[in-house]
């Protein structure tokens, strides 16, 4: 178990010692979201009876923080210690393939969380958001970064230049994200792209989230635990499968 | 230290092969090294040195063969075996993120130790990097990262110790340090590997030596045997006047500097020599005797070999 903490505080120590980039950084983003959208929007749109559209936007704003850095978390992590050769240190001891991926999943949640928390705490200025089922949020909040850690940790380990970590992030985990329902309900979409929408798992991540604060969503929260689950537990048994195997790691 | 059954070989490798595409990097080397063994492996850049610490030490895969450290096969008891060995790898990496005692606990850690400050420090003495303790790895020199590197393989005292190149790019004082440290380490009962290119590191140093060519072992001895397979030494001989007596100058090598080099078989021709300078009237100067070093036994066996 010592290993495994071991490795968990490296992972922790390195995004804390750059705290201004990993965590700072992406909630002065959402910030900037959250002003634009909500100025330009709040007038206009009301999704649910009763709730403004600042404050629709805040919990899709968190998530998507969340699953951003959880996912940048690992990635990152993984391709500069194969890039620099560091990487070395973690594959000369007797950590299993189990510890390393513990490791890199809770990192990449913890940091996803940190930011989360922060963005949630600075939109406090702007509304006050209610939170009425706080351990439906607890669970997506998990699951969610748990998934974009677990993706995190196979792009890291597939990409063999920043570039292709990059196309990864940009073809792959930004159109998820922002395609998700964070800026709309689904509803307000024309019929083919609500039904695109309900084969993207972030969808179910922002929504059973957005459940937790407002109580209302676009699916039934069951039906999104049940996608976001499903999801991360097969990740996660990819990315051990391949942890295992040693694929682009031990030659 | 801890002891294992002494019959258990530290190092052992069997029919080991790895391709790396159309290169057989490594074509079926077999190799055991003894506990206690302070041992080197020698060979030109790309002989597979390196391809083989990795199997060694997990990072690569063998495609066929296997490995064991002090019994413990690499891949099926992978966590046992890394635990025993620690390896220096050949490439200068580091970890920008951290301070030189930040990397050495992590890397305790990895290995299961919580507590390990007093041999932290004092592996960091040895390789006086304690001034160094608390600077970032990015702002230290290329010497400095190499000893950092060396302390990492040591912090979980590793019975079985492998050096890739540690000393290329480092000054004289380290590697005498280095070398000073390593062997107290082998005297305590440490297994030692290493890799270099410095032939008479490897001549004072080490016990036994294999040698690699093209992923062939062509060579494995001990350094004594080795050396004495090059019968030739050679007799530098100054004189007055400059030049040979007709009946020697069939051992002539070569002329040059004013001194006459003549091959010498054996001992024994020694006398003869002298005699026959000595009836022409030549008068000796300066004499001195030339051993074989494990570069001539280097260069002749690499010259042999396939
Ligand atoms: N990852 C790799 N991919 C492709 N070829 C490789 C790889 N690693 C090593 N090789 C090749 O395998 C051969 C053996 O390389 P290796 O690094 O083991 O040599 P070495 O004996 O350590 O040499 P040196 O003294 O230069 O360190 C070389 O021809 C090298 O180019
Ligand atoms: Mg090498």
């Amino acid at each position: 178990m010592i290993a495994f903490y071991t490795l968990l505080y490296k992972e922790l120590l390195r995004f804390w010692k750059v705290a201004f980039q990993t965590v700072l950084a992406p909630v002065i983003t959402a910030l900037l979201y959250l002003l634009i959208f909500s100025h330009v929007l709040e007038a206009h749109v009301q999704v649910y009876p009763g709730v403004g559209y600042t404050a629709f936007l805040i919990p899709g704003l968190v998530m998507m923080s969340m699953l951003q850095n959880a996912f940048a978390n690992s990635s990152s992590s993984l391709i500069q210690s194969k890039i620099t050769g560091n990487i070395v240190f973690m594959l000369l001891p007797p950590l299993s393939y189990l510890q390393f991926f513990g490791a890199y999943m809770l990192a990449a949640a913890v940091r996803g969380i940190v930011v989360g928390a922060g963005v949630f705490v600075v939109t406090v200025a702007f509304t006050t958001t209610p939170v009425l089922h706080p351990l439906w949020l607890i669970a997506f909040a998990l699951l969610g970064t748990g998934v974009m850690g677990a993706l995190g940790i196979i792009a890291g380990i597939w990409a063999e230049k920043f570039d292709q970590l990059a196309a990864f992030q940009n073809f792959l985990i930004m159109p998820l994200t922002f395609l998700s329902g964070v800026f709309y309900s689904i509803h307000s979409l024309p019929p083919f792209w609500q039904a695109v929408s309900r084969y993207n798992p972030v969808f179910y991540m922002i929504d059973g989230f957005r459940y937790g604060f407002f109580g209302v969503a676009d699916v039934a929260p069951q039906l999104s635990l049940l996608v976001v689950g499903v999801c991360f537990v097969a990740l996660s048994a990819f990315t051990l499968i391949l942890l295992k195997s040693g694929y682009k790691l031990r030659h | 230290m801890t002891r294992y059954a002494s019959e258990l070989p530290a190092i052992r490798v069997h029919k080991l092969h790895k391709h790396f595409g159309d290169l057989h990097a490594l074509q079926g080397v077999d190799l055991e090294v003894q506990q206690g063994e302070f041992f080197a492996l020698l060979g030109p850049n790309g002989a597979g040195k390196t391809t083989l610490i990795s199997i060694l030490a997990g990072l690569a895969r063998a495609d066929a063969g296997d490995a064991q450290v002090l019994g413990h096969d690499v891949v099926k008891d992978y966590r046992a075996a890394r635990q025993l060995l620690g390896v220096v790898p050949q490439e200068l990496v580091y970890d920008p993120f951290f301070t030189v005692r930040e990397g050495l606990r992590i890397q305790s850690g990895y290995f299961g130790l919580r507590r390990n400050d007093d041999w932290i420090d004092e592996v960091m003495a040895n390789l006086d990097l304690l001034d160094k303790a608390d600077r970032n790895m990015r702002t230290l020199s290329g010497g400095m990262k190499r000893r950092v590197l060396v302390a990492q393989a040591l912090v979980h005292k590793p019975p079985v110790i492998i050096l890739d190149e540690p000393t290329a790019g480092v000054d004289v004082e380290l590697r005498q340090s280095l070398w000073a440290f390593i062997r107290r380490l082998n005297e305590q009962g440490h297994t030692i590997v290493l890799t270099t290119h410095y032939l008479e590191e490897a001549q004072t140093l080490c016990n036994r030596i294999a040698m690699l060519k093209q992923g062939r072992v062509v060579a494995l001895d001990s350094t004594a045997n080795l050396l004495n397979s090059v019968s030739e030494r050679y007799l530098r001989l100054k004189l007055e006047p400059d030049r040979l007596p007709p009946d020697l100058q069939s051992c002539a090598v070569s002329h040059a500097d004013g001194f006459q080099v003549l091959a010498l078989k054996q001992f024994a021709d020694l006398e003869p020599m002298l005699a026959q300078l000595r009836s022409a009237g030549i008068c000796i100067k300066e004499m001195e005797l030339t051993q074989p070093d494990l570069e001539d036994v280097f260069v002749q066996i690499m010259g042999r070999a396939g």
